[in-house]
């Protein structure tokens, strides 16, 4: 392989070489130091006078003196069943100490797109045992959900309380997890860690961990190496396969410190105008095929700068994918977790998931009832710091008080409680009958007359 | 190809950046499309500049090195029209996704290309002309029972037309001539239309019919008219995606086109799994049968999502100009808006505001302007109404695509991210919303609905309007402070939000709600009012008035199909119990 030693200028991340031989877009670069190190990186911009590379390492080191190798194709990466149970990191190479991955297969790590028209409407259920999350805001196979959260809150416990719990019940197959880490604190990861040890998750796992003190440029491959083992798993091999990934702000940053570096004319709040594309290169990577025995479900992590829904990150990111958990400070502040604030949250896919034949035939007329009902005491919470409660009719008080009960009893729970759906559902009800019956205006009179706490005692006693 | 030419047709790539590439040694017209590299990835020419010619290439251009070949076919990016489009779903160039499957499987890879109507499938075609008749450009020649949709054959509309030789009845294929001119002009049922230029019309005309949709807020507070357009912006998980789609699906559009610009991949799925089991409420025919999707998803090339949006277009125009009402749909506009962004950006243009390129509205008001009710070269009446899907960042309309879309659009169906979150749908607005067709569609309402609708809907705007007010006094005092009569307002309004506005598109019945029904509804709360008002004047109290229990049941309706008794029952109940109000 021809060596050129004609870099030209070095720029944040990015090296500009010339007077090479005709180089591939995208194509996978090896840059060899003075010292020998070999650092890769890949072509961003190509022509027949000046080639720009991308390196996914620190620059340091890089020099006019440095060699700029360049492989001939794009990144690939090797994938084999024995991935399962290996630390990997960030750039994709074991980090526990093991041997090499033996490749079954080396993939092309941006992925296609799936054709549309071979998708298959994800439709199982996945149990998560929490009630905010099942209840009102269901996880189906296949589905991303993102959680979105902000520094110093409990995220890690929700995903590691999902990874734990997540079943489709009737089913015994356990998923399979695949976790990237992008610039997250070595405590975190070991944190992480511990809880797929102490589990036993980590057999059926594959981890990659870019880490906080790791290339920031990196950090802008570790996703696409994650999905690229995910769908592996998952179409070649059959597995389902929950894909966590965190932090995506993180990857973001990379992306921002990328485009800066290249000049680009920046998009809103200094993020490139490409980063809807960029992460919905990421995002789209989750489904189901039809024909296909496996499927992909992202539960990407992010944490929003300034508690702001509005920032670029969670932004575009909600425009991509199918919903949001959202963890809130203020639950937090009060000691409820999981300190989910359901009225923000949303879960677009909810509606092929569940009712009869898939969790209960109440679920969603429940879930849209504790919705309306939490909303409005809540709202009143406003009122009621200005002009008091005695100000209230009766009518409010009495929604004022499902308010905190609802997040008294329904949001709150153990980190290690699992609810069933039932729980969950039984649960709604009884908070429910805490109000009129005359104000369950969402729910058919059918529905309250079998499941309503006030019959169900009657019809069992 | 021609000898000595041959040089310049084909040149080699100088550069790759991204989906934009540049080329030297070729002759090139603007929107000319190009075979690049050794792969031959479809592209188009969107820059000529000395000697580089620029180029979009719709397809992933990892790989790609300086030196390989470009050739030029001298054609613009055109869509195949014909027999075939409808229950077809195609990516942003019209290339049919499910023959993409049958080629390269279940992901997307590159080089591969086919063509937007099957040249094999043959088609029963009836003459409507007779040899010896004169036809000229955009004449019906005759029909083919396409689906339940009658697709019929038009002479292309730049043909010069002249007196038909022959024609003949049968099976053909989309390549066969199905009927020859004295001047020997053969006719096929194929057209190949630019996608960039608008279908010429004879006449434009006014709109004044709604395109009933059968959601009661679009229907009954903000009409679109049929040739009308239409934005509506929102928040993520605003319900953007949810009420277009139920525009494809209820409203009482002859064909309608799909186009998935930028969005997810499960969507388009939901829409092929669902549409094909649902049936069009007139016809009673399954709803694909009428309907043309376009999915380029935001993981699929930015510059084939661009494509995507002229595509729907010409597609949408093409049915029209054969006398059908057209409705289309492009979620999301914003995307669109995006990829122009991103390869304005690689051609290193200079930027308008937030990066968009300073021809952003320029482009949007030309697509726009390519709905409409048009009397066709033909003589037919047809309209394709374009209804699209805003996204701005943060939900924050201030931003140039939803400011240079409200510039042009006449309706805007303003998403709102507060009523979502309460689990109000359709979250639009009802305050900051409006439609300028009203003026022109009060008499359509008036004879095809009730003379009373046009003042019903004024007096519960009038409420809504009122409730506004009465909210802000609520927030600083708490409801029990105001007087009686503003009580009432409150509780009145609060049933046209709950009662009339909200509406849910997963329930089996309430999903659609015709117009008849909407009226009904309306005129009951109405009653409601009338009467609440009276008893109070009466001296009863508004814990009387609103505790009136027959006015609980007046949300069932929604859910059930034949509503009529149950209504009347109701009605009933409420005569009876503000009767029994007035006696006590
Ligand atoms: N008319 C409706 N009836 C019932 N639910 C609705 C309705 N409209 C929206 N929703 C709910 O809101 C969710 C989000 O709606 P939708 O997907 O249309 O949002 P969107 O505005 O298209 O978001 P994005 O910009 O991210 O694509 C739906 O999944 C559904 O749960
Ligand atoms: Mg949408």
């Amino acid at each position: 392989m021809k060596e050129y030693r004609t870099v030209t200028q070095i720029a944040g991340p990015l090296v500009f070489v010339e007077k090479t031989e005709p180089v591939g877009y995208s194509e996978l670069v090896n840059i060899v130091t003075a010292d020998g190190t070999v650092k890769r990186g890949q072509v961003l911009d190509t022509s027949d006078e000046i080639v720009v590379v991308q390196v996914f390492e620190t620059t340091a080191g890089i020099g006019r003196d440095s060699g700029i190798r360049f492989t001939g194709e794009t990144i690939k990466m090797p994938v084999g069943r024995d991935m399962l149970g290996r630390i990997l990191s960030g750039g994709g190479k074991p980090i526990d100490g093991g041997p090499e991955i033996v490749p079954e297969k080396r993939l092309e790590i941006t992925g296609a797109a799936i054709n549309p028209y071979a998708r298959s409407s994800p439709e199982d259920f996945i149990q998560t045992g929490i009630s905010t999350i099942d209840g009102t805001n269901t996880l189906v196979r296949g589905q991303k959900l993102p959680i979105f959260s902000a520094s110093g809150l409990p995220h890690n416990d929700v995903a590691l309380q999902i990874a734990r719990q997540a079943k489709v019940p009737g089913s015994t197959e356990e998923f399979a997890v695949v976790f990237a880490a992008m610039g997250i604190t070595r405590e975190e990861a070991n944190y992480f860690m511990a809880d797929f040890e102490k589990t036993g998750a980590l057999e059926r796992s594959v981890v990659f961990l870019n880490l906080a003190d790791d290339p920031a440029v990196e950090r802008t491959i570790t996703p696409r190496l994650a999905l690229t083992t995910a769908e592996y798993l998952a179409f070649d091999l059959g597995y389902h396969v929950l894909v966590i990934l965190t932090d995506m702000t993180n990857y973001c940053e990379a992306l921002r410190q990328i485009g800066a570096a290249r000049e680009e004319v920046p998009g809103r709040r200094g993020y490139p105008g490409y980063m809807y594309t960029d992460l919905a290169s990421i995002y789209e990577r989750a489904g189901i095929i039809k024909g296909v025995k496996g499927s992909v479900t992202q539960i990407p992590i992010l944490t929003m700068p300034g508690d702001d829904i509005t920032h670029p990150i969670p932004d575009l990111t909600g425009y991509i994918t199918e919903g949001q958990i959202v963890v809130n400070r203020e639950l937090h502040r009060k000691g409820i977790y999981p300190p989910i604030n359901v009225l923000p949250s949303l879960s677009r896919l909810m509606n092929l998931g569940i009712g009869k034949g898939h969790t209960r035939e109440d679920h969603k007329k429940v879930s849209d009832q504790l919705y309306a009902a939490y909303a409005e005491g809540n709202d009143l919470r406003g009122l009621v710091a200005i002009v008091g409660k005695d100000a209230l009719s009766e009518r409010d008080r009495m929604f004022l008080e499902f308010a905190d009960l609802f997040e008294d009893r329904f949001v709150r729970q153990g980190l290690y409680e699992d609810r069933s759906i039932e729980e969950t559902l039984d649960l709604g009800w009884e908070l429910l009958a805490t109000l009129p019956e005359e104000q369950l205006v969402r729910i058919d009179r059918e529905l309250i007359q079998k499941y309503h706490p006030k019959y169900r005692k009657k019809a069992q006693g | 190809m021609e000898k000595g030419k041959e040089n310049r047709t084909q040149g080699v790539l100088k550069r790759i950046s991204g989906p934009v590439v540049t080329a030297v040694g070729l002759d090139a017209h603007m929107y000319d499309v190009v075979k690049v590299g050794n792969e031959e990835l479809m592209g188009e020419v969107i820059k000529i500049q000395g000697e580089n010619v620029i180029i979009q290439v719709y397809e992933d251009t990892a790989g790609i090195r300086p030196g390989e070949p470009v050739s030029n076919t001298g054609l613009s990016l055109a869509v195949e029209l014909g027999p075939g489009l409808l229950t077809s779903i195609y990516d942003g160039i019209q290339r049919p996704l499910e023959v993409l499957m049958d080629k390269m499987g279940n992901f997307i890879e590159r080089g591969v290309s086919a063509p937007g109507l099957s040249h094999e499938k043959k088609w029963e075609f009836v003459p409507t002309v007779k040899a010896g008749d004169e036809v000229k450009a955009g004449d019906i020649i005759g029909t083919v029972q396409e689906t339940n949709i009658v697709h019929k054959i038009m002479v292309p509309p730049r043909s010069k037309g002249g007196k038909v030789k022959k024609i003949t009845a049968g099976s053909f294929t989309v390549d066969e001539t199905v009927c020859t001119l004295e001047d020997g002009t053969e006719i096929t049922m194929l057209q190949r239309w630019p996608v960039r230029v608008p279908r010429p019309v004879k006449e434009k005309l006014n709109p004044d019919v709604p395109l009933i949709t059968g959601q009661r807020i679009l229907d009954g507070l903000f009409p679109i008219a049929k040739g009308g357009t239409a934005a509506i912006p929102g928040p993520f998980g605003s319900g953007k995606t949810v009420t277009q789609q139920q525009l494809a699906k209820w409203s009482d559009a002859e064909i309608v086109v799909y186009i998935g610009c930028g969005e997810r991949g499960n969507e388009m799925t939901e829409v092929l799994t669902e549409f094909p089991e649902l049936e069009d409420p007139k016809t009673g025919k399954p709803l694909m049968e009428r309907t043309v999707l376009i999915a380029n998803t935001s993981n699929m090339p930015v510059a084939a999502r661009e494509a995507s949006v002229y595509t729907g277009i010409t597609i949408a125009e093409y049915f029209r100009d054969m006398g059908y009402d057209v409705s289309l749909m492009a979620d999301s506009t914003s995307r669109w808006a995006e990829a122009m962004r991103e390869i304005s950006s690689r051609l290193e243009e200079m930027p308008g505001e937030e990066g968009y390129p300073a021809y952003l509205s320029a482009r949007l008001s030309e697509f726009y302007e390519r709905a409409g009710r048009v009397i066709a070269l033909n003589g037919e009446g047809g309209s394709v109404s374009v209804i699209g899907a805003v996204s701005p960042p943060g939900g924050d309309f201030s931003e140039p695509v939803t400011q240079n879309t409200l510039r042009i659009v006449k309706v805007f169906w303003a998403l709102d991210a507060k009523l979502s979150q309460r689990r109000h749908f359709p979250a639009i607005n009802w305050l900051n919303s409006y439609s300028l067709y009203l003026d022109a569609l009060n008499e359509w309402y008036d004879k095809e609905v009730s003379p009373e609708w046009n003042p019903l809907r004024a007096w519960a705007m009038g409420v809504l309007q009122k409730e506004a007010e009465l909210q802000e006094i609520v927030q600083l005092v708490g409801s029990d402070a105001l007087p009686d009569e503003e009580q009432i307002t409150i509780e009145v309004a609060r049933m046209i939000r709950e009662i009339f506005l909200q509406q849910n598109a997963y329930d089996a019945v309430d999903t659609f709600c015709p117009m008849s029904k909407q009226y009904h509804m309306m005129k009951a709360i109405k009653r409601y009012a009338d009467l609440a008002r009276a008893a109070q004047a009466g001296g009863a109290t508004p814990a009387q008035v609103i505790g009136v229990k027959s006015k609980n049941e007046l949300p069932q309706i929604k859910f059930i199909k034949d509503y009529e008794p149950e209504l009347e029952k109701i009605m009933k109940q409420m005569e009876a119990e503000f009767d029994a109000m007035r006696t006590v």
